[in-house]
């Protein structure tokens, strides 16, 4: 078990080396995230609340494509073939799922100050709403890791990840927006707990399915 | 000729016959269109059960690669689209009289358009992938890990948004149907539809089976 552990933070500290050692994938989703909000600013100006939450939520499922798809297609087969060979398949998956899941934070987290900062602000509740985004991009990230493991292996590109991934993403989509729509009403409304319940048990099917399923996409 | 064969032929015209001739309750504005219970409803059951013994063969395909366990999961999954499909229909034909529109967002009809794109894009993996062992492997992935989410969404959904359907936000029991809707005398035809469809179901699964693997073979000897 500790050995494990180990390993995945070893994998963790790879990537994370990886990006900062190669800055331009990291800067680049990060310009991905700044000039799409710009250019929805330019087209929208200040929307309403309802439309707000709505294309926030779509800009995040857009970024989580582009963040996560190159995690896998960035490995070549033959390095694939020595971390699996060192330190076991399910063990890369724990460490993509949790490197993806901070990525996919940050970036949450980065739209939603650009957001807030551009299109006007109408969030009643920040912290909680801020809350909810950083509980989104966790599933989001989750989802489409695995998704993004069963492209690369189909060798295809992020367009598919898009097609097998959105008809999947709907139960928490809608999920976020009832939950994040409490924050941005006055009144306090009930069944946030609950909601928020519901998607973090989502989030663990997810990653169970996961840890069961990629070693046998990855058999040779 | 098998024995459920000629018991699908009995049940499914007992279903025709019986479904449009007895007299049916007196539910809202549903009127004489109540009848459509025996035809849309077992649509879905069948789907439902289709798609499940897609997603157990794409189980017993990881434990144990066969090729007779990809076609089989591939075959299910197809005749259940089928299903989803044409229960999608009767259903909007049903809502344009009753709803007074053929699309209104519901819950369920966001459902059954969620589980057609998961399989459309099931079929488009599948096709993108030439080397047949990967392509097997990798769609069997995709189908349990779309199969294990699609059932808590159609779980979870119909029960927190409010629905024309019967059932759903508010009611206890099952979102889909409401027993007590149906009396006694329509009982004893819906479910024998039931079973009459999903036999139905089976059959054109099996009849697609047998075209799939005699393909198969013709193509291996090609090879040889």
């Amino acid at each position: 078990m500790n050995a494990g552990i180990l390993h995945i933070a070893t994998l963790v500290k790879k990537d994370v080396l990886l990006e900062i050692r190669q800055q331009y994938t990291f800067y680049g989703i990060l310009l991905y995230v700044a000039s799409t909000i710009f250019v929805l600013y330019l087209a929208m100006g200040a929307p309403e609340a309802a439309v707000w939450n709505g294309l926030f939520w779509m800009i995040q499922l857009f970024i989580c494509v582009n963040a996560v798809a190159k995690s896998f297609l960035q490995e070549s087969s033959g390095r694939m073939l020595y971390y699996y060979s060192i330190a076991g398949a399910r063990d890369f998956i724990i460490s993509k799922l949790v490197f993806n899941a901070v990525l996919m934070i940050i970036m949450s987290l980065t739209s939603l100050l650009l957001f807030r900062l551009l299109m006007n602000d109408p969030l009643e509740h920040p912290w909680k709403f801020t809350l909810t985004v950083c509980l989104g991009g966790c599933s989001f990230s989750l989802v489409f890791t695995f998704l993004a493991a069963i492209a690369a292996r189909a060798r295809q590109n992020a367009a598919l990840i898009a097609i097998l991934g959105f008809p999947l993403m709907i139960p928490q989509i809608l999920l976020l927006m009832r939950i994040s729509n409490t924050a941005f009403v006055d009144v306090i409304q009930g069944g946030y707990l609950q909601m928020s319940l519901l998607l973090t048990g989502l989030d663990i099917l997810v990653i169970a399915l996961s840890i069961i399923l990629f070693p046998f996409l990855w058999k040779d | 000729m098998r024995w459920w064969k000629i018991l699908t032929i009995v049940l499914l015209l007992y279903t025709f016959i019986a479904g449009l001739l007895i007299t049916v309750p007196d539910v809202g504005n549903l009127q004489h269109t109540i009848r459509n219970a025996f035809f849309h409803i077992p649509m879905w059951l069948t789907q439902f059960v289709l798609v499940t013994i897609s997603a157990v063969y794409s189980i017993l395909y990881l434990s144990k690669p066969t090729m007779k366990n990809d076609i089989y999961a591939y075959s299910f999954s197809q005749t259940g689209i089928l299903f989803g499909v044409l229960g999608l229909a009767t259903g909007m034909i049903w809502a344009n009289y009753t709803w007074g529109a053929a699309w209104s967002n519901d819950p369920k009809q966001l459902g059954v358009s969620i589980a057609l794109l998961i399989y459309l894009a099931y079929f488009v993996l599948r096709n993108s992938i030439t080397d047949i062992d990967k392509r097997a492997r990798i769609s069997a992935v995709y189908n349990i890990f779309a199969y294990f989410i699609y059932i808590p969404m159609i779980m979870i959904l119909p029960r927190m948004v409010e629905s024309l359907h019967p059932g759903g936000k508010g009611v206890e029991g099952n979102p889909g149907l409401n027993p007590d809707d149906m009396n006694a005398v329509m009982k004893y035809v819906s479910r024998p539809a039931y079973i009459g469809w999903i036999l139905l179901g089976l059959w054109i699964t099996t009849l697609r089976l047998r075209l799939a693997i005699l393909a198969e073979k013709k193509s291996n000897s090609s090879f040889v």
